[in-house]
């Protein structure tokens, strides 16, 4: 059995990045294992542009954001082996399978967790009628135009309104497509507004708000789609249902953390986020096994998941070179309040954080003209004015080590959307 | 005078906003909350410009497309007329990131060029 210092499991974007800090960081005995043919995870696909403003600014596309970390991985000499699937992670032991090398195992010292996330499936959203073909989520389809080349319909709806969705309603027209409407179970859309408009508004594509698919009509090709309008509470209004023609219907309706590794191997999981729980180094309820990228949570900036994978491989090194601090303080909690859906990490320990901690949080709902407050116990110590606030768009802040240690006998800090 | 319409894009906030127009040139924005709405509004109602992005055929390559961008951003009322040119479009692997495929496409004075490199299969 192979001894590898850091083991990354991925080789998207997270995977990349990880890597990339780790080796900087002075790990030169790591491997990344990507099932894919290919590096750069779902960035692959993702052919339009929009990526980098934060890390690099300027707009590129998925590509030559990905190509970007791909040839500093290269010139850092970084090891990778594609086409090779992880199948099981016990005692720090990883197993996997691949056509060229068949079942390896490899001993790891730390493991970082770069897994990336999957699009929630029509089975789980329970719409009543039969299986035809033409039904399929907005990622698959994007996948078969952008890389297989093949149009999978000519008349489209979207369920959904997240960004693959609205993305995906942009590119199918561009390719000759009849994109019918956009539908949305709830009252606001989950994309980000510059693609309502320039890929919807753009193309005339109406979006409807507040809707939900309640049936299929075709058996063995989708005919058409019964749209309904909902209720305050999701449920469909008797008397509003519409029947919409189309041969191809996306689903755009979610995405979640891909951890069916980390749960076999008894990581704990955040059921809000459906990720790895993480303290501020980003390691997760097991020693030396860190979480990063959509894995962890669903992001919907990449730079920020370069930049939280980035902090995992130096958190992977640190571990690697000089084990696991010792501390005197406790980890203290990190509490989504009043608005606050989540938290990510979820404990911070000031004795063990990097200068500054970068804390991400989304809201349960939309807030304008409100406030982003954090409290170490009762004191309000951070005061942010933000006009608006909404699911779709993550929120973050900056934690500072000095401030955390002056705080004397803090057990608790509080995350709140308020007035004032 | 005459009155348009439009969501800035610069940030969620998404403000409505009301641009004034006379002679095809803005005279004043309403309801945008900073100067950015503004600024958007006057380059939206002037001048639209987006890149577009897409992908075209490859022949011999490792995979059997590449994707491809305009360099510059092209008047929004080309696009759909640069896609007719891409769809057209057939190259032979392998491929740069960075080529050029296609010289002023379309007439907009960009070029389409490869975001990817495509080895030959």
């Amino acid at each position: 059995m192979e001894n590898i210092d850091v083991i990354i499991i991925g080789g998207g974007p997270a995977g990349l990045a990880a890597a990339i800090e780790a080796k900087k960081a002075g790990v030169d005995n790591l491997l990344i294992l990507e099932r894919d043919s290919d590096l750069g995870g779902i960035l692959n696909q993702c052919i339009h542009n929009g990526f980098g403003l934060h890390t690099f600014q300027e707009e590129l596309t998925g590509p030559e954001y990905a190509g970007r970390f791909i040839k500093e991985l290269k010139a850092l000499q970084i090891p990778y082996k594609l086409n090779t699937m992880v199948i099981e992670i016990k005692d720090k032991i990883v197993t996997a399978v691949s056509r060229q090398e068949g079942y390896v195992e490899y001993k790891a010292k730390a493991i970082i967790l770069a897994m990336g996330c999957r699009e929630r499936p029509r089975g789980a959203l329970n719409i009543p009628g039969f299986r035809p073909a033409g039904i399929y989520s907005a990622g698959t389809a994007q996948r078969l135009v952008n890389i297989e080349g093949f149009m999978p319909g000519r008349e489209v709806v979207i369920l959904g309104s997240g960004d693959i969705g609205l993305i995906m309603a942009r590119r199918m027209t561009l390719e000759g497509a009849k994109v019918k409407l956009v539908a949305e179970l709830m009252p606001y859309s989950g994309g980000l507004k510059r693609n309502i408009v320039q890929c919807l508004d753009d193309y005339g594509i109406p979006l409807k708000l507040s809707h939900t698919v309640t049936g299929i009509d075709g058996k063995d090709r989708l005919r058409g789609v019964f749209i309904s309008r909902v209720d305050e509470a999701r449920k469909p209004i008797a008397g509003t249902e519409e029947y919409i023609s189309c041969d191809t219907l996306l689903l755009s309706v979610g995405l979640i953390p891909e951890n069916e590794l980390s749960q076999d191997m008894g990581v704990e999981i955040e059921p809000l986020t459906s990720g790895p729980v993480v303290n501020e180094s980003l390691e997760t309820s097991q020693e030396g096994i860190y979480a990063c990228g959509n894995v962890l949570h669903v992001h919907d900036l990449v730079d920020y998941v370069s930049e939280e994978a980035g902090h995992a491989g130096r958190s992977a090194a640190q571990y690697v070179k000089n084990g696991r601090p010792e501390t005197a303080g406790k980890d203290i909690p990190l509490i989504p309040s009043d608005g606050i859906r989540y938290t990510v990490p979820r404990t911070v320990n000031a004795d063990r954080m990097e200068e500054t901690a970068v804390i991400r949080m989304r809201t349960d709902g939309v807030y304008k003209n409100c406030y982003l407050n954090v409290y170490f116990g009762a004191d309000r110590v951070i005061h942010k004015k933000r006009m608006v606030m909404t699911p779709g768009e993550m929120e973050e802040i900056t934690l500072k080590k000095q401030d955390l240690k002056a705080a004397a006998g803090l057990d608790r800090i509080i995350f709140r959307v308020e007035e004032q | 005078m005459e009155n348009k319409e439009l969501i800035c894009i610069g940030c969620p906030m998404g403000c409505a906003m009301t641009a004034c127009m006379e002679g095809g040139e803005v005279v004043s924005v309403s309801g945008n909350t900073c100067i950015r709405g503004e600024r958007y509004a006057r380059k939206e109602l002037t001048d639209p410009t987006r890149i577009v992005t897409s992908s075209v055929r490859v022949r011999g390559g490792r995979i059997p497309m590449v994707s491809v961008k305009t360099r510059e951003d092209i008047p929004k009322n080309k696009i759909f007329e640069c896609m007719e040119k891409i769809r057209t479009v057939t190259v032979d692997a392998p491929i740069c990131e960075g080529a050029v495929l296609v010289h002023d496409i379309a007439g907009t004075g960009a070029d389409l060029i490869a975001t990817k490199s495509v080895e030959k299969a």
